[in-house]
């Protein structure tokens, strides 16, 4: 089998969210820069098991970016796969990314496309349908659980307050969240033998852009707690019912 | 024409799919078009009542093979319908099902989409949507350059809009692929509001110690109808099950009131839960970050302030 996982690079977690030249720009001063936690926790951590599991199974990564996304994919081979296919854009456009993957996994011949749920920064969520509607493969979203044998997968996705489990032939986009499998820390091995490993760079297709993004805004700050005492319970609600008109 | 994607659950409208109907309405009164549903399937309620959310049609595909979902033979079939009565735009709840179809659907019509989207659009210059971002922690302004408009709206950003109408219901017929997906088992929390559709969620951290600290919490929920929640840790210790973990790596929501027990408000945590209309927080720790994001504060033990919420709020009912 040959899977195909995508890997994007987004801010650390705790990053401080700021913009610059107007609020059109991201701030990247101080951001420390890491895999998108849906990449590397769920869906590139299933597929690894996957290969432990049959090692004929070929594990390709591909991140759409440009060559400051190197570390974040040296960083992933050192968790494992085999090799990686960087396309070399910095086009943020979800339909131009989609189309960039696309062309690759075509002529890879993946049986298996993992993304994560979605990115932090964007939070898009819309690579794998993308990807499954440009390239005619079946897709399940938001899965939490696969199993393949043969030419036939298991899938359980969440739904409204429970999950669904499916059977799903192959070829296959798949998007991964939370307990599809449990988050590793890179070893010495790893890191070592990631240093060697092939990262082919591409040029990016023609495709074009189909949103732009024009600003930034930061929310409205909250105008600050009220604290009601912990011995008037009452007026807690009489505030939620009459105040803020929530219940 | 804006044509809006109404998602169904055994047979029954979701209410972020009523959301985006009113958004829809919205956005073609801005454009001076009309505003229309589609349904895929047969739902038990009444279609013409969509008008009260301001569809003046609603097309509707009967196929029995569309009750259940699969997002190849929906996006096909929606992609279709959206085609064929010249829609320019489309529009979905990002919810579940949206965030599964409504990117496919753009694709397939060549569309330029926003998902996550926060407000109407902006249409005297161009077609700009606002979206959050950062899980949140910023909104972004994006402009569609194509012709065609695929736009996700946030659920709970929007609200319902009452309309004094009734659609007229059309039935359509596009060709239906075959299906790729058997769907084998459902399992669903027998009872229980699920927590994304829910206007009012309570949820606890490892403040409450144990999963057996548990029963004050659920017996506030209980008494608010609300939904329960819970941090990360509370669910990776396996106190909670796991669908109940909201956050940046979690699930997240948009309540109407968040009710945070025992919580720190670390910022992935924040990232789940910022976008809801009221935030409580109930900490012993002054200090905790929690109350900057909140509306009101409780400073003050768990164990005692749940249990005496809860009576407050049994009594304000049995007042009413
Ligand atoms: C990449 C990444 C992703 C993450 N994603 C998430 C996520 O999605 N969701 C999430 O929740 N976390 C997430 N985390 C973890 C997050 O950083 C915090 O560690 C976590 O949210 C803390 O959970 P907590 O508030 O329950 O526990 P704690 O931080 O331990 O806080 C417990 C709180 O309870 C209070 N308390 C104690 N006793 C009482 C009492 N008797 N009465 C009242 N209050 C009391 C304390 O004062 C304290 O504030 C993530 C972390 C990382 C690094
Ligand atoms: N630039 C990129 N390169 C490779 N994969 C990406 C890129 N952007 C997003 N993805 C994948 O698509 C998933 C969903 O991202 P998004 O649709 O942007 O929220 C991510 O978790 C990644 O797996």
């Amino acid at each position: 089998m040959k899977i195909l996982v995508c890997i994007s690079k987004t801010p650390d977690t705790t990053a401080k969210i700021a913009f610059t030249e107007g609020n059109t720009k991201f701030d990247e001063n101080g951001v420390q820069w890491i895999i998108n936690p849906y990449d590397e926790w769920y869906s590139l951590v299933r597929a690894i098991e996957l290969k432990e599991k049959d090692p004929n199974t070929l594990i390709h990564l591909i991140t759409v970016g440009g060559a400051d996304t190197e570390p974040i994919i040296r960083k992933a081979l050192a968790l494992g796969g085999d090799e990686a296919i960087r396309v070399d854009s910095s086009n943020n456009d979800s339909f131009f990314i989609a189309k960039q993957i696309a062309a690759v996994a075509k002529e890879g011949a993946y049986d298996l496309i993992f993304t994560g749920k979605e990115t932090i920064d964007y939070n898009s969520s819309s690579i794998g349908s993308m990807l499954s509607a440009i390239l005619d493969y079946s897709f399940v979203s938001l899965a939490n659980h696969f199993d393949c044998v043969g030419n036939t997968a298991t899938v359980k996705r969440e739904i409204e307050g429970g999950e669904e489990t499916c059977e799903v032939n192959l070829p296959l986009v798949i998007s991964c969240q939370k307990g599809m499998a449990e988050q590793r820390i890179p070893n010495m091995r790893g890191i070592m033998a990631a240093r060697t490993k092939p990262l082919k760079v591409v040029a990016p297709i023609d495709a074009i852009a189909t949103t732009s993004i024009k600003k930034f805004d930061m929310p409205v700050a909250k105008s600050g707690v009220k604290l009601v005492a912990p011995d008037n319970m009452d007026e807690l609600v009489r505030l939620l019912k009459e105040e803020a008109k929530v219940i | 024409m804006v044509l809006v994607y109404i998602d169904q659950a055994d047979q029954q409208i979701k209410k972020s799919s009523l959301e985006a109907m009113s958004y829809g309405a919205a956005i073609a009164k801005q454009l001076g078009c009309e505003a229309a549903a589609l349904v895929l399937g047969t739902v038990n309620d009444n279609l013409a009542n969509l008008g009260k959310q301001g569809a003046t049609k609603v097309y509707q595909q009967k196929n029995e093979s569309l009750h259940s979902f699969d997002a190849k033979v929906h996006s096909t079939v929606i992609a279709a319908a959206a085609k064929s009565l010249l829609a320019t735009v489309v529009v979905f709840a990002h919810n579940i099902n949206g965030k599964a179809i409504a990117p496919a659907v753009a694709v397939k019509l060549e569309a330029g989409i926003v998902t996550g989207a926060s407000s109407l659009p902006d249409t005297q210059n161009g077609f700009v949507v606002t979206k959050t971002v950062f899980s949140g922690k910023a909104f972004a302004s994006i402009q569609i350059e194509t012709p065609l408009k695929v736009i996700a709206i946030n659920q709970n950003s929007f609200g319902v809009v009452a309309y004094d109408n009734t659609a007229i219901v059309e039935e359509i017929n596009m060709p239906v692929p075959a299906p790729s997906i058997k769907i084998t088992k459902v399992e669903k929390v027998e009872g229980e509001i699920p927590l994304t559709e829910a206007n009012l969620v309570v949820s606890g951290g490892r403040g409450l110690k144990g999963p057996e600290n548990w029963g004050i919490l659920l017996d506030l929920a209980k008494a608010l109808g609300a939904a329960t929640a819970c941090s990360r840790p509370v669910s990776d210790s396996d106190w909670r099950p796991h669908h109940e973990h909201v956050g940046q790596t979690g699930i997240q929501i948009a309540p109407n009131l968040y009710i945070a027990i025992g919580i720190s408000g670390a910022i992935q945590h924040l990232a789940g839960v910022n976008r809801s209309k009221t935030i409580v927080v109930i900490n012993k720790d002054p200090e905790a970050p929690f109350f900057k994001a909140a509306d009101y504060g409780i400073i003050g033990d768990a164990f005692e302030v749940v249990p005496a919420l809860t009576a407050a709020v049994l009594k304000s009912k049995a007042a009413n």
